[in-house]
């Protein structure tokens, strides 16, 4: 529908929608995060929830101590090599549509710990993330920040066409691979679907 | 027909129905048509944290454990009654301060008799 109509149909007082509109209005206002922390980053995840910063504003308050019933995960610090496989297996144990906000430094590429060995150099080496934030830790409102991204996001979500996001489309992958503790690093290293290697020019 | 008694009940029984049957009809609906299923082995497995769970649930717990519920019981049960018990003690009367005490000391007697044969000893 044309923006300009629905605007002058606006002032006189008559609104127009459209389902699609409706989907994703419904959608974004109530995201329910996934209650689960890896690191420091985590503890400012909770400040966020709190009275002082009110996530609850934008329906996410809700954090869900189940993937069954999460929309999103957010990846709250340090992913260790360890710790990966769980956190692959908790997004291929959510219901669709799902989203990934990939908070900090370390969950976006390791962070301080990129050198070391046992720390994964960020989480979209294995599942999709929608969202990244730098900062170490994210300050609250950067994730306030995220979840405002992420409804822009949901808003521009087509329902319909060769655009529509992967939860709409039948024929997209909904598995994602979990890795397993190889003999030196995690096998595989990346998901070839969600993650390529970049090329580094110099 | 609209002359039978039963009419507006059967009009009003039908918006009932319809109410709560139309929100799990669209409900179904738009699951066919915009939401495609995608099941895999990973997302139907049983949710254990993360983890891969191990073992059977189905396990057997020993019988050994009632000595411990009952004496949860007792400490339970006590507490509940004792609150308002405190609460209204001063308006109580001596026969119902007497029931109270008689009560406390059946649970008394179970802790003291649990005591004896040696429960509260870790072993």
């Amino acid at each position: 529908m044309d923006e300009g109509l629905k605007i002058e149909l606006g002032k006189q007082g008559v609104f127009v929608t459209t389902i699609q509109e409706l989907y994703n209005w419904g959608r974004r206002s109530s995201i329910w995060p996934m209650q689960f922390g890896l690191a420091c980053c985590a503890i400012e995840m909770i400040a966020t929830t709190m009275a002082r910063y009110d996530l609850a504003r934008f329906g996410a308050e809700v954090f869900r101590p189940s993937p069954r019933q999460a929309d999103l995960m957010i990846v709250s610090g340090t992913v260790t090599k360890k710790m990966a496989p769980q956190v692959v297996r908790l997004y291929n144990q959510m219901a669709e549509p799902k989203y990934v906000i990939a908070m900090g430094a370390c969950a976006i590429s390791g962070g301080p710990f990129k050198q070391g060995y046992n720390v994964l150099k960020g989480i979209d080496r294995y599942i999709p993330v929608d969202v990244h934030i730098p900062g170490c830790p994210p300050r609250p409102e950067a994730l306030m920040q995220a979840f405002m991204t992420l409804q822009k996001k949901i808003d521009g979500q087509h329902l319909t066409g060769e655009e529509r996001p992967r939860f709409l489309d039948a024929e997209q992958q909904g598995e994602f691979p979990v890795p397993v503790q190889g003999e030196h690093d995690l096998e595989p290293a990346f998901n070839k679907g969600v993650w390529t290697v970049p090329v580094v020019i110099r | 027909m609209a002359s039978n008694p039963y009419f507006s009940l059967t009009v009003l029984f039908t918006a009932a129905l319809g109410f709560g049957l139309a929100p799990l009809g669209l409900a179904w609906l738009w699951a066919r048509v915009f939401s495609p299923a995608k099941p895999n082995a990973v997302k139907n497995d049983i949710y254990e944290c993360g983890l891969e769970s191990r073992g059977d649930a189905w396990m057997q717990f020993h019988s050994a454990y009632y000595l411990y519920a009952i004496i949860f019981l007792i400490f339970d049960v006590e507490a509940v009654f004792l609150l308002p018990f405190a609460v209204a003690f001063s308006g109580l009367s001596a026969a119902a301060c007497g029931a109270m005490l008689v009560f406390v000391l059946l649970l008394v007697e179970g802790l003291a008799w649990a005591w004896a044969k040696g429960v509260l000893t870790w072993q």
